[in-house]
């Protein structure tokens, strides 16, 4: 999942900008009637949108969040060349920020210490620009630029890069073939993914980072059950995620999106204008259920995330130790043992979304592979290897042969490669038994 | 010319026709569908799909004694309906009772119960209605007046479950079959994520709890709309019309939590519904797809150690509340930790208490969720 990129998230992370800034306008002039003191260091004057925390203990606050999930989850390590995906949002703002923080005092204890035994991990910065699916005119790369180049020392390469030139068909023509706008909305949210892992893959980065808050986490987890993705919703809601050839990770998984906003207005950090998109899908409709829920209780969010966290994850979901063997034993992250009797079978993922097949799935797709035999065509092969929601809100309804072609001629190669890729694995497994 | 007009009339006729018997005229679209069908086949279409589910779930035997839960509402007086219409067209061979539960809500409950025996003289079925009052010796006006309007729900959501049990036992059901259909299901799915009950969670969604209990609960409505049964409870309406001249269901929301009907989930599910009808049921099959991971600590079933019913603790929430209520404590067994650790000076139990309800804006249409 791309990072606040998709088009409810942009309209309800505008909506929350502009209502935090007046919001905690009227709050400065309420200040100095009546002061609290912060609840930590009792010193400075504690703010409302703070935890009753002063600024300095809630940006602490939210960094030792950030480092926590980073350092409990072996998020990243000292030979780590590390993808920031930005979207302009304030919650990968926030994410592009801690991870410069980190960088940078890594860098300073690098410099000081005499071993020099690693190296410090690297950082790039990518930004998926996407005019020509949007099809407006976009002012935002000079702001990226700018915002990109103030976080260093250490200087960080910069990837802009347009997600037309990623995929050479014509996306504009596959995406308004969708013609559901949840279905829209969804695979707008794939290509991105692609897109980063692209770009991720290409330049030899190790571990893509997607800002993704606690409040986007909660949207995705009702959204999924919405769709009957029940099955693969853990998947998606872990810290760590190896289905890709670079790992993604989610380090301000535990931070509230109110909460990192508040944090770009006190540190005064710059986002972007975000499109502001009409919301008539489903994930829309989900949005404004969620903030309607926060009004009334404001930890629903993450009651709703540590609901999902309950729910078994998949094998993906966490780094091998292997990973590790070259790092020396005092630096090496300590793994838990899961003891799963169950056997380690590897997932079936969908080609479009990657979400894992259920087993009632599986077999209904089996099933219908092999009444066809051998006489299936790839079209036909590939809408097979897709979940139930993809089939639904994505691929065209198979009454008009002609849309099915066109649909699975302007897809990208590495999505049609994924299904390829394991019928040839399960041609290799048949002449091997 | 006159060909034109020919054409532009068989095009509006076959637009028209029941996409399944392709005879008569449709009259409504089908929710779950999106199907246009007529009355008439959308009567056998819908009592089809629940004989189907019936079958292929195995939810009765021949010769079980079979309690339905009768509220007096459009859910449990269809399912009245459609239970001993199949029961006799499939020759299922059930012994079938209606159940009543009298929370002792003067102007509703007294008047939905006038509902129930009016279904008891209709369908032929035998009616056994408990109260509050006879099982608990509190009537919902009485518990009503000992806590005030809030947490209400909690007191009359937890007795009522119970006290359905106590009712089959009464009159040794082997089952209790209720009304819920797909949209409370899908209601009660999203409600367990919002609250973080991952016990309920993964159990809301099975067509048949407690199975190993001594009186197990189904559901036979699990894939109907809620808007399908709307349809189904006219035509019953229509068909006692002429005997009764009034509607013959009772439809009015309970008095004590006029706000919990229309709760924040069910908005959204109703909102869902618009957008895309197939919605309720993805929710359902999310809710059956959810694993819960083996690091989860599940509450185990056990029996509550003063009245023998089915409890996760060593006294049952009802029993809790009960000597809450006898004892001049009402929010006894409602509240936070902190009211638990100054009560806990006053009792030598110990007693694990839930967290408050956050107002009613989470409520269902049934009070607090029991599934």
């Amino acid at each position: 999942m791309a990072s606040c990129g998709s088009a409810c998230g942009s309209n309800c992370v505008a909506k929350v900008i502009e209502g935090e800034g007046e919001r905690l306008k009227r709050l400065s002039l309420d200040e100095e009637s009546s002061v609290r003191r912060c609840t930590k260091c009792g010193e400075e004057e504690a703010r409302k949108d703070c935890n009753g925390l002063c600024a300095g203990c809630f940006r602490a606050y939210l960094y030792g969040k950030f480092k926590l999930a980073v350092t409990s989850n072996a998020m990243i390590s000292p030979t780590d060349k590390v993808l920031v995906a930005f979207s302009g949002g304030p919650s990968s703002r926030v994410a592009l920020e801690f991870i410069h923080e980190m960088q940078s005092k890594a860098l300073i204890s690098w410099d000081a210490s005499n071993s020099q035994a690693l190296p410090v991990f690297t950082v790039g910065v990518v930004f998926i620009e996407e005019c020509a699916i949007s099809g407006k005119p976009s002012d935002q790369v000079g702001q990226i630029r700018s915002i990109v180049s103030s976080l260093s020392p250490p200087s960080k390469d910069l990837h802009i890069v347009p997600i037309e030139n990623v995929f050479p068909s014509d996306l504009r023509k596959l995406v308004n073939s969708i013609n559901d706008a949840t279905g829209r909305e969804d695979f707008l949210r794939h290509l991105r993914m692609l897109s980063l892992q692209k770009v991720a893959f290409e330049h030899g980065y190790s571990k893509l980072v997607l800002g993704l808050s606690a409040s986007a986490m909660a949207r995705h987890v009702i959204s999924a059950t919405v769709k009957g993705q029940g099955y693969s919703l853990p998947a998606d809601v872990q810290y760590v995620d190896t289905r890709w050839k670079v790992p993604v990770v989610l380090p301000i998984r535990d931070c509230l999106e109110h909460e990192l906003v508040t944090l770009c207005y006190l540190e005064s950090l710059k986002n972007v204008q975000v499109l502001d998109n009409p919301c008539t899908s489903i994930n829309g409709l989900v949005s404004s259920f969620i903030a309607r829920l926060r009004e009334d209780n404001p930890s629903r969010e993450h009651t709703i995330l540590r609901t999902a966290g309950k729910l078994k994850p998949f094998n993906f979901n966490k780094f091998s130790s292997n990973q590790y063997e070259f790092v020396p034993s005092r630096l090496r992250p300590k793994f838990q043992v899961v003891e799963n009797g169950e056997p380690n079978s590897p997932e079936v993922l969908c080609p479009i979304c990657t979400s894992p097949l259920s087993a009632t799935e599986l077999a209904s797709r089996t099933c219908a592979r092999q009444m066809k035999g051998l006489n299936i065509k790839e079209v036909e092969a590939f809408f097979l290897s897709c979940c139930e929601s993809c089939h639904f809100q994505i691929l065209p309804k198979e009454e008009t042969n002609i849309s099915c072609e066109g649909f699975f001629e302007l897809l990208p190669k590495p999505m049609v490669k994924r299904s390829l890729l394991r019928d040839e694995i399960k041609d290799y497994l048949l002449d091997y038994s | 010319m006159e060909t034109i007009q020919a054409l532009e009339k068989v095009k509006r006729t076959t637009a028209r026709v029941c996409s399944l018997c392709n005879q008569r005229k449709a009259a409504l679209k089908r929710p779950k569908t999106l199907e246009q069908i007529c009355i008439e086949c959308f009567y056998n279409v819908f009592e089809d799909e629940i004989h189907r589910v019936i079958i292929e779930n195995n939810l009765f035997k021949p010769g079980e004694r079979v309690a339905i839960g009768a509220s007096g509402g459009k859910d449990s007086t269809v399912l009245a309906y459609v239970l001993s219409e199949l029961n006799r067209r499939h020759n299922y061979g059930l012994d079938l009772f209606l159940l009543s539960v009298d929370e002792g809500i003067t102007g509703y409950r007294d008047d939905s119960l006038e509902t129930v025996k009016r279904n008891e003289l209709q369908y032929g079925l035998p009616l056994k209605i408990v109260s509050y009052k006879e099982l608990y010796g509190w009537t919902m006006d009485e518990i009503v007046k000992a806590i005030g309007l809030k947490n209400n729900c909690t007191f009359c959501g937890v007795f009522r479950r119970q006290a359905l049990d106590r009712g089959a036992a009464l009159i040794q059901a082997d089952k209790i079959v209720t009304g819920h259909n797909a949209d409370d299901i899908a209601e009660t799915v999203l409600l367990n994520i919002l609250r973080g009950d991952i016990a309920r969670l993964s159990r809301c969604t099975d067509i048949t709890t407690g199975e190993n209990g001594p009186i197990p609960r189904c559901k036979p409505f699990k894939y109907a709309y809620e808007k399908e049964i709307e349809v189904k409870t006219k035509s019953l309406t229509l068909s006692t019309y002429a005997y009764f001249k009034k509607l013959d269901y009772f439809s009015t929301e309970c008095i004590y939590s006029p706000n919990a009907y229309r709760g924040f989930a069910r908005e959204f599910i109703k909102d869902l519904e618009r957008i895309r009808p197939s919605a309720i049921l993805d929710i359902i099959r999310s809710g059956e797809n959810f694993r819960i991971s083996t690091t989860t600590r599940m509450p185990e079933q056990g029996t509550c150690q003063r009245c023998g019913y089915i409890s996760s603790q060593k006294l049952c929430k009802a029993c809790v509340l009960l000597d809450g209520l006898n004892r001049g404590l009402p929010k006894l067994g409602i509240g936070r930790k902190k009211e638990c650790t100054r009560e806990n000076s006053n009792n030598q139990e110990q007693i694990k208490r839930n967290p408050e309800n956050k107002g009613p804006s989470l409520h269902s249409k049934h009070g607090n969720i029991e599934f």
